[in-house]
C-alpha cells in the first residue's frame, strides 16, 4: 500500500478515484474501462431482479478484486433510502453504503432533510454511510457529526458533466471537514477532477463522464492521471495567484 | 390458493408457500438477492422459514450498473 492512501472507515485505498457503473453500453465496456481507472472502489444500484437479465455487475467487480459500494439512487424518502440500504447489506454482505436521496426527477439534486435522516437511522444501524450532498458546507459539518464516514458533495447535477460550478463550497467542505470528503457528480472530463484534488478532495466519484465517453478506456485512464495529478499538486503547494508577472529569468543581462 | 404481489406483478400462489419458493421462481441464485416482505427484510436465513400469506407485497432486488 503506498504512503499516500485514501483511508475511508479505517480502510485503506491506493487510488483515489471512486467509480460508478451506471451508462456503460456494455458490461465489457465497463470491465475495461474500471480496469483502466485503476479503482479500487465502485457503485452499484439495486433494482427488482430481471429474470431475463444475463450477466451481472457484480461478476465484473468480483473478477477485478473491486469493492461494491451499493447506492440508494431511485430514493426519494428516507425510508425508501433505509430499506434500500438494509437489502444492499443482505444481497452484497457489506454495510457500507452511498446514500442517495434525491429530491426530484429533472435535477436529481440530493434532498438535505431525508438524506440527513436517512443518514442518522443507518448510523444507528450499524453501516458506513457516504454521503451525496449539495455543496453545502454546513450541512457537511451536520453529517459528519452525526457519524458518516465521509461526505460526497457534487460538483453539478448528476450525468451533467459541467464540472465544479461552486469551487469555494467545495474549499470550505474540505477546510472544515474531518472525513474524507469525495467529489461526486458533475464530472465532465479530466481537468474537472484533477480540479477537485486541486481543492483539496480526498477523492472523485464518477461514471457518466467515462462511460458515455465515446472511448470509455480512454477516459478512465484519463481520470486516473487527472486524480493522481491533481492530488499531487494538491500536496506540492501551487504558487500564489497574482495580479501582475513575476519574472522567472534574471532582468538585467 | 392465495393472491400476492412479486416485484409489482400478481401471482395466484399455493397457501403456505415460502420466500424461499417465491424466489425461486424468478431466479435460481442464491447470492447477490436479498428479499423484503411488506418493506421488511427479510435475512436469506429466514426464507425457508417465512411463509407468505394473502395480499403481501413481495420485493426481489439485486443489484444493477448504477451510480
Amino acid at each position: 500500500m503506498t504512503e499516500d492512501a485514501l483511508v475511508i472507515a479505517g480502510q485503506k485505498f491506493a487510488s483515489r478515484l471512486i467509480m460508478g457503473t451506471g451508462g456503460a453500453p456494455s458490461l465489457e465496456v465497463l470491465d475495461q474501462a474500471l480496469a483502466a481507472s485503476g479503482t479500487e472502489l465502485t457503485t452499484v444500484a439495486m433494482r427488482r431482479l430481471d429474470p431475463a437479465q444475463r450477466g451481472s455487475v457484480l461478476d465484473v467487480l468480483r473478477a477485478r478484486n473491486i469493492q461494491v459500494l451499493p447506492n440508494t439512487a431511485g430514493c426519494y424518502t428516507a425510508g425508501e433510502a433505509v430499506l434500500t440500504a438494509r437489502l444492499a447489506r443482505e444481497a452484497l454482505g457489506t454495510d457500507w453504503v452511498k446514500l442517495e436521496v434525491i429530491s426530484d426527477e429533472r435535477t436529481l439534486l440530493p434532498d438535505p432533510i431525508e438524506t440527513f435522516d436517512a443518514a442518522e437511522r443507518l448510523v444507528a444501524d450499524g453501516f458506513v454511510v457516504l454521503p451525496y450532498i449539495g455543496d453545502d458546507p454546513a450541512l457537511a459539518r451536520r453529517l459528519e457529526q452525526a457519524g458518516c464516514a465521509a461526505v460526497m458533495p457534487l460538483g453539478a447535477p448528476i450525468g451533467s458533466g459541467l464540472g465544479i460550478r461552486n469551487p469555494h463550497n467545495i474549499e470550505l467542505i474540505v477546510e472544515a471537514a474531518q472525513v474524507p470528503v469525495i467529489l461526486d457528480a458533475g464530472i465532465g472530463t479530466a481537468s474537472d477532477a484533477a480540479l477537485a484534488m486541486e481543492l483539496g478532495c480526498d477523492a472523485v466519484l464518477l461514471a457518466s463522464a467515462v462511460t458515455r465517453a465515446q472511448r470509455p478506456d480512454l477516459m478512465a485512464a484519463a481520470m486516473r492521471s487527472a486524480v493522481e495529478a491533481g492530488r499531487q499538486a494538491r500536496q506540492a503547494g501551487r504558487i500564489p495567484r497574482r495580479r501582475y508577472a513575476e519574472a522567472s529569468s534574471p532582468l538585467t543581462p | 390458493m392465495m393472491n400476492v404481489i412479486i416485484n409489482g406483478t400478481p401471482y395466484d400462489l399455493p397457501d403456505g408457500t415460502t420466500v424461499a419458493q417465491a424466489v425461486a421462481r424468478l431466479t435460481t441464485a442464491t447470492t447477490g438477492v436479498a428479499v423484503a416482505v411488506n418493506e421488511e427484510v427479510v435475512t436469506r436465513g429466514s426464507w425457508d422459514s417465512t411463509r407468505l400469506t394473502e395480499r403481501d407485497r413481495v420485493e426481489v432486488l439485486t443489484a444493477v450498473q448504477g451510480g
